[in-house]
């Protein structure tokens, strides 16, 4: 990440060396020309992209413009009506989600997905739920903890009761519970107050350093651009452009379009 | 004082078998949102399953201890793999159809389960459907006085039922709250598409579900049978229905409130049938339904949810 990239970003961006555009690790996710529709409504036509080892990708763009769906289609929310998708080089187009978490998939999705009726600590066990190893178990849930120190105190609490930006780092933890490759996270930014936003930026950084892969649905641009190794502009269903977050950031119609400059 | 306490007793036996079905409403209504109204006529089958295999076994045989259990244990196994069935293949292929399909299709299974119920077929000698006349369920327990206190007696059944009942009851206390599939069944309830994220398989989840409401609907059947019943196929609308009125009055999809809603609405019956008298039994249990939701449209227990954005 240059300095420039790094100015306009929120105060999130530290020093993540950005890999040059022209060499992009192995990929570990790759969607190819993925069509997804509900009933009559097309939500994707042809989505490309991918996820290389190591990376954080962002994938931008206004609403409606089929972020949440590809997400969805990948961690098998949805099947697609067409195109392939790739872990590891394994297709995965069409599997249930319950297939892919051993996979080493995890999905933090859109409106967090939390259940409001369990604790905090149900919902963190939950994550782990095809895990059998205890110590490790007990061992990632003192990790996260350690992450997310709001989230011990309320341990005992029913999840319902936590605030939004509580409930936020309560989804990523519990991503985190089932030792993921890749991460997907839905609009974590939505609704919070800019310094929990910072904190679980903040983080998301220091998760992908720990080698956890990261595709990363976002609103907000400037936040997701200024985090991003690489990036993609989805608008209507298709992706529009792609760079690298530094690149796309010093573009004209990125900035006048999601950057409101 | 006396009667009272023998009412009350009468009043808590009988609803504790109504707990027993209520329970397997509220759990398939926690998992898939869906009143299944076939529930009461898988009950049905599963008294049938009882009564052939009481039947089978002899008089002897079946009203040995190993007997009973057996037979409590084949019609329970035979619900569950019926109740598998139901949830397989008439509730699955619809579930991403809009809410009413379900419930349409839910009320056309416990017709289809009553009405075949009441055609005579048979397959080389074996009874396949038995036919509308109405049988004496088999007298697997003899009826005994066990215990007289002043004025009040209470029978063995009487003990045998709660017995079981609560026995049934403390199992799935159990299992919904403190094991690893309770939680998984307790998450798909809250939301099935974020439990498949946790790698929960939310299909086996239903599935189970649908087993063991419908094991418990068979346990709660013969309890009700043995007690003093005819067996007909239509038994189980009937009971059916007023099961769903005590989940509804304790909370939909809130297992220990079908247990409250249950007792209350035995209570409830006996006192009619005790004080009043036995022809407004069913208008006073509805009447029961519609003055609780009056005051709590949720149920005893039931809660409104909102979500946090």
């Amino acid at each position: 990440m240059t300095s420039a990239a790094a100015s306009t970003a929120a105060s999130t961006a530290a020093a993540t060396p950005a890999p040059s555009p022209t060499a992009r690790p192995p990929a570990l996710l790759s969607v190819g020309d993925l069509h997804v529709s509900y009933g009559a409504i097309t939500a994707l036509r042809g989505v490309s992209l991918s996820v290389g080892q190591g990376e954080i990708v962002a994938l931008i763009g206004a609403n409606g413009a089929g972020k949440t769906s590809t997400l969805r289609a990948v961690s098998g929310m949805l099947s697609p009506k067409q195109g392939s998708i790739t872990l590891d080089g394994k297709p995965i187009a069409g599997r249930k989600s319950h297939e892919l978490v051993p996979l080493g998939m995890a999905h933090a999705p859109e409106g967090r997905g939390i259940f409001l009726n369990l604790s905090v600590d149900e919902n963190l066990t939950l994550g782990a739920y095809l895990r059998s190893d205890h110590e490790g178990i007990e061992a990632d849930r003192e990790n996260g903890f350690t992450l997310f120190p709001r989230l011990r105190e309320r341990r005992q609490q029913r999840a319902g009761t936590l605030s939004g930006g509580e409930q936020q780092m309560l989804a990523v933890a519990r991503a985190l519970m089932s030792r993921p490759r890749l991460l997907l996270l839905d609009e974590p930014s939505l609704g919070l107050a800019p310094q929990v936003i910072e904190t679980i930026f903040k983080i998301l950084r220091a998760v992908n350093q720990t080698g956890v892969s990261i595709l990363l649905v976002e609103q907000n641009a400037h936040l997701a651009l200024g985090v991003a190794h690489h990036a993609y502009v989805l608008e209507t269903g298709q992706i529009v452009m792609e760079g690298t977050g530094k690149d796309l950031l010093a573009t004209d119609e990125i900035r006048r379009a999601y950057l409101g400059e | 004082m006396s009667d009272l306490l023998q009412h009350v007793l009468n009043g808590l036996a009988a609803g504790t078998i109504y707990a027993l079905v209520a329970l397997g409403y509220t759990m398939v209504y926690g998992v898939l949102k869906l009143i299944n109204f076939a529930h009461g006529d898988v009950m049905m089958v599963g008294v049938y399953v009882g009564y052939a295999s009481a039947k089978q076994m002899g008089r002897d045989t079946s009203s040995s201890f190993l007997g009973v259990t057996l037979v409590f244990l084949l019609s329970m196994a035979m619900c569950a793999a019926l109740g598998f069935l139901i949830e397989r293949f008439a509730y699955r292929p619809l579930r991403d159809k809009p809410k009413l399909t379900a419930l349409i299709t839910a009320i056309g299974m416990s017709f289809f389960l009553s009405y075949s119920f009441q055609l005579e077929a048979s397959l080389g000698g074996l009874t396949v459907l038995p036919g509308a006349a109405p049988r004496a369920f088999p007298d697997v327990i003899t009826s005994q006085v066990w215990l007289i206190i002043g004025d009040v007696v209470v029978s063995n059944k009487q003990v045998i039922s709660v017995v079981v009942a609560l026995a049934l009851m403390g199992g799935l206390q159990f299992l919904v709250f403190r094991t690893r599939f309770g939680m998984a069944m307790r998450a798909v309830s809250f939301d099935h598409r974020t439990a498949g994220l946790m790698g929960i398989p939310v299909d086996r989840v239903i599935a189970l579900t649908f087993m063991l409401g419908s094991a418990l609907a068979a346990g709660a059947g013969i309890l009700y049978a043995i007690k003093d019943t005819l067996v007909q196929p239509l038994m189980g609308v009937t009971v059916g229905l007023k099961a769903f009125v005590a989940a509804v009055i304790g909370g939909i999809g809130h297992v220990p409130g079908a247990v409250v809603g249950s007792l209350c609405l035995g209570l409830v019956e006996e006192f009619v049938v005790g004080y009043g008298g036995s022809t407004w039994r069913d208008a006073v249990a509805f009447g029961f339904l519609i003055a609780v939701l009056l005051f709590r449209p949720e149920g005893i227990f039931g809660r409104v949810t909102a979500e946090k954005v």
